[in-house]
């Protein structure tokens, strides 16, 4: 096949990609675009086939039986609350995959034109720098990211003194052996540079603490587009270069949106160490008193309310109570009761996570709504049903400006005529802060298991 | 007349990827945020295109130290590909409208 028509072919490949991502504006469309993106690889990987220095097809067609049956069992099997660590793990392979190929164009340059063994092009070696420091960092700060998502490893901030500075040292040295390498093309230049980039991945995840792990994978999501688009620029392939840039544009996207939900700015996310002042915040709880109430008297409120908007949290996830809410919003609906879905940006642990929750619950998605969507009706509801979700709906983000969580954006449970609260005790959520709104007179604590609660108030109905 | 200077081919791709983030960025703000976890699943996926470099590594005749690392990273991004594609339509089956009454 010419260079030429292989060109073309991979640019077909390339908008196949974009319509894939294009797809996504709505789930009606989603599951074609997936097919076109699906149709986009098979393509490319046919065009590279067909390439004339791919001469035998035993080991790649191993590797690619070997990987795609562990990919696709992998697939089928995982739960869908453990959608995080699973893309971590994936971005992580990324990673290693473009170490790999650098690595693999390193010692055998000629395969892909870039010159030969000691004498590879400059600017190939400066891509080439820039492609594996990429790659090494997606893959270890990857591994570090699935390990505190995993709960292999706590998912507290790991922070000692200097360490920004010590990120600092390591970010010259490994400029300084890049340097080295586009100078002599010296291959201990090369690993030392790749050793040191595995160990910045490690070390610039273990200062963010568990709240901030949403913008972690997307932040991860981000490094293994750019990754790709070095080892592009470095095969001197337009296909990577360019979804290299479409994955490295959505994982910044991402990474933004799940800023903007925290009201965290990159910088500070990057910086480290929130959620370490788990302990902190006021501690005047004695005063205050909750209306504590019982399942019946939750489903006697709810039934006679005209509108409920639930807005579940990841503790709804961990307590598996997504299905019995589903069936207790469907006894409200069957006697004419309106029921909306209130889900907050960071409501789960990636992005959109809670909404594949419940897609997987059955909940259709034309009752699930975004924060701006549905912000304003709270105070057009009856009750707001708060399962799981703690930080989200805490309204000291608007009035204390001494809070860390001041300034998130929150879902406004509070205007609600009132708020039903199921939670286990009254601990403070996620980011260790007290809720005001527990104690407020129109809130009505559910003490217990979410799942054995909402059981039980679907019993009652 | 004096020869026109060539544009290095660098200058080339660069504009390829200026303009593709231009393209992403666009597109990625259209996608609906109840899907953003399947739009990570598939950008996983389509990032692993990178298996192209890997197939051109492992594709030579007889052994060497870059087959083998060709052959690795091949496996790995069939993972990826394999994995990301099949988790993303199994996330997409499950969103469904309302049934109609």
């Amino acid at each position: 096949m010419s260079a030429n028509l292989s060109a073309l072919l991979y640019l077909v490949a390339s908008v196949c990609f974009i319509l894939a991502l294009k797809g996504l504006s709505s789930p009606t469309s989603s599951r074609r675009g997936n097919l076109i993106g699906i149709g986009g690889m098979a393509l490319a990987i046919a065009v590279t086939l067909l390439d004339p220095g791919v001469l035998s097809y035993e080991w790649i067609l191993a590797g690619i039986v070997l990987g795609g049956g562990i990919g696709v069992v992998t697939a089928l099997r995982i739960q869908m609350t453990a959608m995080p660590q699973f893309v971590a793990a994936f971005h992580s392979l990324v990673g290693t995959a473009a170490v790999l190929v650098a690595a693999a164009a390193l010692y055998a340059p000629e395969a892909y034109g870039i010159g030969t063994v000691g004498a590879i092009k400059t600017a190939s070696r400066i891509e080439m720098s820039l492609g594996i420091v990429i790659g090494a960092i997606t893959f270890s700060g990857s591994v570090v990211a699935f390990t505190k998502l995993q709960g292999l490893v706590s998912g507290a901030p790991v922070v000692f003194p200097g360490q920004h500075l010590l990120n600092l040292v390591i970010g010259l040295a490994i400029i300084g052996f890049g340097a080295w390498f586009v100078a002599e093309e010296g291959r201990e230049a090369f690993w030392l540079m790749t050793a040191l980039a595995l160990l910045v991945g490690v070390l610039i995840i273990i200062p963010i603490g568990g709240a901030d792990m949403p913008v972690v994978i997307s932040m991860l999501n981000s490094y293994s587009g750019w990754a790709a688009a070095g080892i592009g620029f470095t095969l001197e392939n337009q296909l990577l270069i360019i979804t290299g840039a479409l994955v490295g544009a959505s994982g910044a996207i991402l990474s933004y949106i799940m800023c903007k939900g925290m009201n965290r700015s990159f910088i500070s996310v990057i910086l480290g160490g929130f959620g370490a002042e788990a302990s902190a915040g006021p501690a005047d709880a004695g005063e205050r008193t909750v209306k504590q109430g019982s399942a019946e008297d939750a489903a006697f409120i709810m039934s006679n309310a005209r509108k409920v908007i639930i807005v579940p949290g990841y503790g709804m996830a961990v307590a598996q109570a997504q299905h019995a809410m589903r069936e207790m919003a469907g006894l409200l609906k069957k006697e004419g009761i309106e029921v909306k879905y209130a889900i907050h940006p960071v409501a789960g642990r990636m992005p959109g996570h809670m909404n594949v929750l419940l897609a997987e619950a059955n909940v259709p998605y034309d009752e699930v709504f975004e924060f701006e969507e549905i912000n304003s009706e709270f105070a057009g509801a009856d009750v707001a049903f708060v399962i799981g979700a703690n930080d989200v709906v805490n309204p000291i983000a608007k009035s204390d400006s001494s809070s860390p969580i001041y300034g998130m954006p929150i879902l406004d449970a509070e205007n609600a005529k009132t708020v039903l609260i199921v939670k286990r005790s009254l601990a403070s959520g996620y980011a260790g802060i007290d809720n005001p709104l527990f104690y407020k007179a129109g809130t009505m604590m559910l003490f217990g298991d979410a799942k054995k609660m909402v059981e039980d108030i679907v019993k009652a109905l | 007349m004096e020869a026109v200077a060539a544009i290095d081919p660098f200058i080339f791709r660069f504009t390829i990827f200026v303009l593709a983030i231009f393209v992403g960025y666009y597109v990625v703000w259209s996608v609906t945020p109840a899907l953003h976890t399947p739009l990570m699943a598939v950008t996983n996926a389509i990032s692993s295109v990178i298996i192209v470099g890997a197939l051109i590594a492992a594709g030579p005749e007889g052994a060497s130290l870059s087959k083998i690392l060709g052959f690795v990273a091949v496996m790995l991004a069939s993972v990826n590909i394999f994995g990301g594609f099949a988790v993303t339509q199994r996330m997409l089956q499950m969103f469904k409208k309302r049934q109609a009454k």
